[in-house]
C-alpha cells in the first residue's frame, strides 16, 4: 500500500487519473508506517557501522582467542532458529491483529516472547561462558566489537520484548483503536528487522569465523 | 554519593572560567526573575515551552542557536587575542590547557548547536507552510528533537562551571581521547552531550523525510516543490544515513571509556585510524546537512528579490540530489596523510573534485536567475550575493585541497581553517542569515530594520575577508591551527589583521541584535498586513503573518511550480467565494519534549561524573515518561469551524 504510494504514475483500473505525487496528504496510516520504515532504515546504518567495526577488527586479536576458538556452530544454530521462528509467530500475530482477535493476539504475542527470551536466554549464556573464560570484551579489539555488535542486537531484543509487553497491555486496556494498531504494525516490523540484521550476524560472524 | 564530583571541579582558581559563570548565573537569574515578576511563566509554558507547532518550534532552535552563536564566538575572539599576542617568546594569557578547550569547545559548539540549530529551524519553520500543509508528520516528536538539542547545549555549556570541556579538538580523535591520555570529565562532556542531541536531530531527519515525502498539499507533485523543501529532503535524507555512523562511532569510544574495550586504544589490538574513517564517513555529508538547506534559502531568496521562477529548476534538484549521494564517497580525503595509498587518495581526490561540479551547476542557475531579472537589493539578497563570491572563493580552496600533494603540505594548517570557514561561514550562515531576514517578517508579522540589517551584512562580509584571508597566507607560510603561540614574529601582523576581522565580525553580531531591538521597539510602524511583504512565489506568503496556529485554513490546490504566484497571476484569491469553513484538528500541546530532555539531562550529567544511582534515576524517568505518553489517548484538540471563518473575515478586511 504505501509502497504503491510512492509510484508517481496511478496503476491500472484506478478510477482517479492524478498522479499519487499530487492526490495531497498521505492518510496518517501510511505516515506512521513510513516514518517507521525510515527510523528501521537509520537502525540499519548503525548496525553496519558495528559490522564494518568487526570486519576490521575480527584479527585483532591481540594473542587471545579468535572466532574458531570460541564459537559453536551448533549452539548458534539452535538459537538462530528460536529467533527465526519468532518471526513467524510475529507474522501470525499481525494476522491475528488484522482480524482485530485478541486472544490470538496475546497467544501469538505470548510465542514470540517466549522464543525472543528463549534466544536471548542462549545467548547470554554463551556471553557469560566466554566472560567466564577469559574471554570478555576487554581481552582484545576483536572481541570488544564482537560483543558491541552482537550485544547491541540482544539490547535491541531485549527493548523489543519489553514493547511487546507494553503493546499487550496496550491491546487489554485501550482494545484495538487505530493508534494502538498502528504501534502493533511498528512493533512487527521492529521484529522483524532484527531478524534481518540476526542474518547477517549469523553469516558474518558466526558463519564467517575461520573453520 | 557523587562519583568524581567534588568541589575542585568548580574552576575558582582559574579566573576566566569562573567569572563568565558568575555572569551566565546571573544573567540566567535575572531573566528567570524578570519571567516571575512579569508573570509570564504560564504563558512560556502552555505556548512555548509545551507547544508542539512548529513555527514555535522553529522560533526556538533559531533563538537557541543565535544564544549559541554569542557563546561560539566568545571562544573565536578569545583564540584570536590569543594568537595577537603570543608571537615571539610571549605565551599569551592563556594556558595551553583552557586554550585547547577553547578551540575544541568552538568547534564543537559552533557545528552541533549553532548552525545544526538554525538550519534545522529554518527547515521547521518554513517547510510545511511551503508544503501547504498544517504541521510536520510527528509533532511530538518535533518537540522532542528540540528538547533533545537543548539538552546537549545545556551539558555543553555546563562544562565551562563543573569540571572541564575536551581538550582533543571538535572530533576528539583518539587514541588522545581516549582515558589513558584524556583522564577527566571533558571528552564525557562532549560525548554525551552529543549523544542525547544527536538522538533528536536523527528524529528530526526521520520527521523531515516523512512530511516532505508524504504531506504536501493536494496538487503538489515532486516537479512543483519549492526548492528550499528539495534541498531540505536531501539534508535529512543525508541525516538518516549519517547520524547513525555517529551515534555508533561515539558509542565504540563510551564503551573504550567507560567499560575498558579496545575499539581504539593504542593496546590488545585498538585501531585509532578506524575512528577517523567513521567519524568522516559521517562528518562529510554533515557538511552537505549544513549547506545543502543553505542553498534552498539562497534559490527562494534569489528568485523572490529578482522577481523570476528559478532558472534551471530540474537542473537544480539534479544537482541537489547529486551532492546527496556524492557527499558520502568523498571522506577520506579529510585524511590523505594517513597513508591510505596513493591509489585510494587519488580515487577520493577525483571524486572531490567532482563534487565541486553540481555545486558549480548552482551558482550558474542563481547567477542566471538573477540575469534579466527585475532585481531588488533587500538584505536577504546581499546576504545571497556575500554569499555567492565567498563561497566560490571557499569552494575553489577546497578543490586546491583536493590534491592529495597540495593536502599534504597544507593539512592542518591554518589554510584548512580559513578554507572550511570560508564555506561554513559564505555558505552556512550566510544562509541561515538571510532564512532570518526573509522568514522574519512571516513569522512575527512585521520586517526587520532594513538600515541596520544591510549595515550588519556589511561588517559580516567585510570582517570576514579580513579574519579569514590572511590565515590562507598564514597557512601557506608554514603556521599549524590549534597552535597557543608561536616563534615566528613575522607572523604576528597578520595574526593582527585576523584580530581586527574578528572585531568587526564582533560589531556585526551587536548589530544584528541591535537590528532585532530596534525593530521590535518600531513594530507598530512596520507591521505588515499582507502577509506577502517581498512579493514571494511559495505557499507560506498566501497565508496571514504571523500565521494562524493551523497555517492553511483550507489547503491550497497547488496548480504548478511557484504555487502562490500562480495564484496572484491568476487573480484566483479576490475572486474565489467564502468556502465552506470546516473544523480543524490540531496536535495537542504536550510537556513529553521538555520532561525527557530534563531526565536525559540528568541521566548525562550523572553518566558524566560517575553518580550510577542519579543515572538509573534518570533512565527511570525517561522510561517511564515514555511510558506514560505511550498511554494518551486524547492528543488532538479541535479548532472550530467558527474560529476559522473569524479569523479570515478579519484577514479580509482592510
Amino acid at each position: 500500500m504505501s509502497l504503491a504510494d510512492d509510484l508517481t504514475t496511478p496503476v491500472e483500473g484506478d478510477e482517479d487519473k492524478t498522479p499519487y505525487s499530487e492526490r495531497g496528504p498521505a492518510p496518517v496510516d501510511v505516515v506512521a508506517g513510513f516514518g517507521f520504515w525510515l527510523f528501521l532504515l537509520s537502525d540499519i546504518v548503525m548496525f553496519s557501522a558495528f559490522f564494518a567495526a568487526y570486519a576490521v577488527l575480527v584479527d585483532h586479536t591481540a594473542g587471545g582467542p579468535d572466532g574458531l576458538k570460541l564459537f559453536n556452530r551448533t549452539y548458534v544454530l539452535i538459537e538462530t532458529m528460536c529467533l527465526l521462528l519468532s518471526s513467524f509467530t510475529c507474522g501470525l500475530c499481525s494476522l491475528a491483529i488484522e482480524r482485530r482477535d485478541a486472544r490470538g493476539t496475546y497467544l501469538w504475542a505470548a510465542a514470540t516472547v517466549l522464543l525472543g527470551a528463549t534466544f536471548l536466554g542462549l545467548e547470554l549464556s554463551e556471553f557469560s561462558r566466554m566472560i567466564a573464560d577469559g574471554a570478555g570484551p576487554t581481552r582484545s579489539a576483536f572481541l570488544s566489537a564482537f560483543f558491541t555488535l552482537v550485544g547491541t542486537h540482544g539490547l535491541h531484543v531485549t527493548l523489543g520484548l519489553l514493547w511487546f509487553v507494553s503493546m499487550m497491555a496496550q491491546v487489554a486496556t485501550l482494545g484495538f483503536r487505530p493508534i494502538v494498531v498502528r504501534r502493533l504494525l511498528c512493533l512487527t516490523l521492529f521484529w522483524h528487522a532484527l531478524d534481518i540484521v540476526w542474518i547477517g550476524v549469523f553469516t558474518i560472524v558466526y558463519l564467517g569465523a575461520r573453520w | 554519593m557523587f562519583g568524581k564530583l567534588t568541589w575542585d571541579a568548580i574552576p575558582f582558581n582559574q579566573p576566566i572560567p569562573f567569572a563568565t559563570s558568575l555572569g551566565v548565573i546571573a544573567v540566567i537569574g535575572a531573566i528567570v526573575l524578570l519571567v516571575l515578576w512579569k508573570g509570564w511563566t504560564r504563558y512560556l509554558w502552555d505556548e512555548w515551552i509545551t507547544s508542539v507547532d512548529h513555527k514555535r518550534l522553529g522560533v526556538m532552535y533559531a533563538l537557541l542557536a543565535l544564544v549559541m552563536l554569542v557563546r561560539g564566538f566568545t571562544d573565536a575572539m578569545m583564540m584570536r587575542s590569543q594568537l595577537a599576542l603570543a608571537a615571539g617568546g610571549a605565551e599569551g594569557y592563556l594556558p595551553p590547557e583552557h586554550y585547547n578547550q577553547i578551540f575544541s569547545a568552538h568547534g564543537t559548539i559552533m557545528i552541533f548547536f549553532v548552525a545544526m540549530p538554525f538550519v534545522i529551524g529554518l527547515m521547521n519553520f518554513a517547510i510545511p507552510l511551503q508544503l501547504g500543509i498544517r504541521d510536520v508528520a510527528f509533532p511530538v516528536l518535533n518537540s522532542v528533537s528540540f528538547w533533545l538539542t537543548a539538552s546537549g547545549v545545556l551539558l555543553v555549556n555546563l562544562s565551562l562551571f563543573i569540571g572541564s570541556f575536551a581538550r582533543t579538538g571538535w572530533l576528539v580523535y583518539p587514541p588522545l581521547s581516549e582515558l589513558a591520555y584524556s583522564p577527566d570529565v571533558g571528552v564525557d562532556y562532549y560525548l554525551w552531550a552529543l549523544q542525547i542531541s544527536g538522538v533528536g536531530t536523527l528524529l528530526t531527519g526521520i520527521n523531515f523525510t516523512t512530511t516532505i515525502l508524504k504531506l504536501r498539499a493536494p496538487g503538489m507533485g515532486y516537479g512543483r516543490m519549492p526548492v528550499f523543501c528539495w534541498t531540505a529532503l536531501a539534508s535529512n535524507l543525508l541525516i538518516i544515513a549519517a547520524f547513525p555512523i555517529l551515534t555508533a562511532t561515539f558509542a565504540m569510544l563510551l564503551l573504550d571509556r567507560y567499560l575498558g574495550f579496545h575499539f581504539f586504544t593504542t593496546d590488545a589490538g585498538g585501531h585509532a585510524m578506524m575512528y577517523i574513517n567513521l567519524i568522516w564517513a559521517w562528518g562529510h555529508p554533515e557538511v552537505y546537512i549544513l549547506v545543502l538547506p543553505a542553498f534552498g534559502v539562497f534559490s527562494e531568496v534569489i528568485a523572490t528579490f529578482s522577481g523570476k521562477p528559478l532558472f534551471g529548476y530540474r537542473s537544480m534538484v539534479a544537482a541537489t540530489m547529486g551532492i546527496c549521494v556524492l557527499s558520502f564517497m568523498v571522506w577520506l580525503h579529510h585524511f590523505f596523510t594517513m597513508g591510505a595509498g596513493a591509489d585510494v587518495n587519488a580515487f577520493f581526490g577525483v571524486m572531490t573534485m567532482i563534487i565541486a561540479v553540481p555545486t558549480g551547476v548552482k551558482v550558474f542557475n542563481w547567477l542566471f536567475t538573477l540575469y534579466g531579472g527585475r532585481v531588488r537589493f533587500s538584505s536577504p539578497l546581499m546576504w545571497a550575493l556575500g554569499f555567492m563570491c565567498t563561497f566560490v572563493i571557499g569552494g575553489m580552496t577546497g578543490v586546491l585541497l583536493s590534491i592529495p600533494p597540495a593536502d599534504f603540505v597544507l593539512h592542518n594548517s591554518l589554510f584548512l581553517v580559513a578554507h572550511f570557514h570560508n564555506v561554513i561561514i559564505g555558505g552556512v550562515l550566510f544562509g541561515a542569515f538571510a532564512g532570518y531576514v526573509y522568514w522574519f517578517p512571516k513569522a512575527f508579522g512585521f520586517t526587520l530594520d532594513e538600515r541596520l540589517g544591510k549595515a550588519a551584512f556589511w561588517c559580516w562580509l567585510v570582517g570576514f575577508y579580513l579574519a579569514f584571508m590572511p590565515l590562507y597566507a598564514l597557512g601557506l607560510m608554514g603556521a599549524t591551527r590549534r597552535m597557543q603561540h608561536y616563534h615566528e614574529t613575522g607572523w604576528q601582523p597578520l595574526m593582527i589583521v585576523a584580530l581586527a576581522g574578528a572585531l568587526v565580525i564582533l560589531l556585526g553580531i551587536v548589530l544584528t541584535g541591535l537590528q532585532l531591538y530596534v525593530s521590535i521597539r518600531t513594530r507598530a510602524a512596520r507591521i505588515d498586513r499582507t502577509g506577502d511583504p517581498w512579493n514571494g512565489r511559495t505557499l507560506e506568503w498566501s497565508i496571514a503573518s504571523p500565521p494562524p496556529p493551523w497555517n492553511f485554513s483550507t489547503l491550497p490546490q497547488v496548480q504548478g511550480a511557484d504555487a502562490y504566484w500562480g495564484m496572484k497571476q491568476a487573480g484566483r484569491e479576490a475572486a474565489a467565494q467564502e468556502p465552506e469553513w470546516q473544523d480543524i484538528h490540531l496536535p495537542r500541546s504536550t510537556p513529553v519534549g521538555v520532561v525527557l530532555a530534563f531526565f536525559a539531562t540528568f541521566a548525562g550529567f550523572a553518566m558524566i561524573w560517575h553518580i550510577w544511582w542519579l543515572a538509573i534515576v534518570g533512565i527511570a524517568g525517561l522510561t517511564v515518561t515514555a511510558l506514560a505518553h505511550a498511554w494518551r489517548v486524547d492528543s488532538e484538540i479541535t479548532v472550530p469551524a467558527r474560529d476559522i471563518a473569524e479569523h479570515e473575515r478579519r484577514r479580509q478586511r482592510p
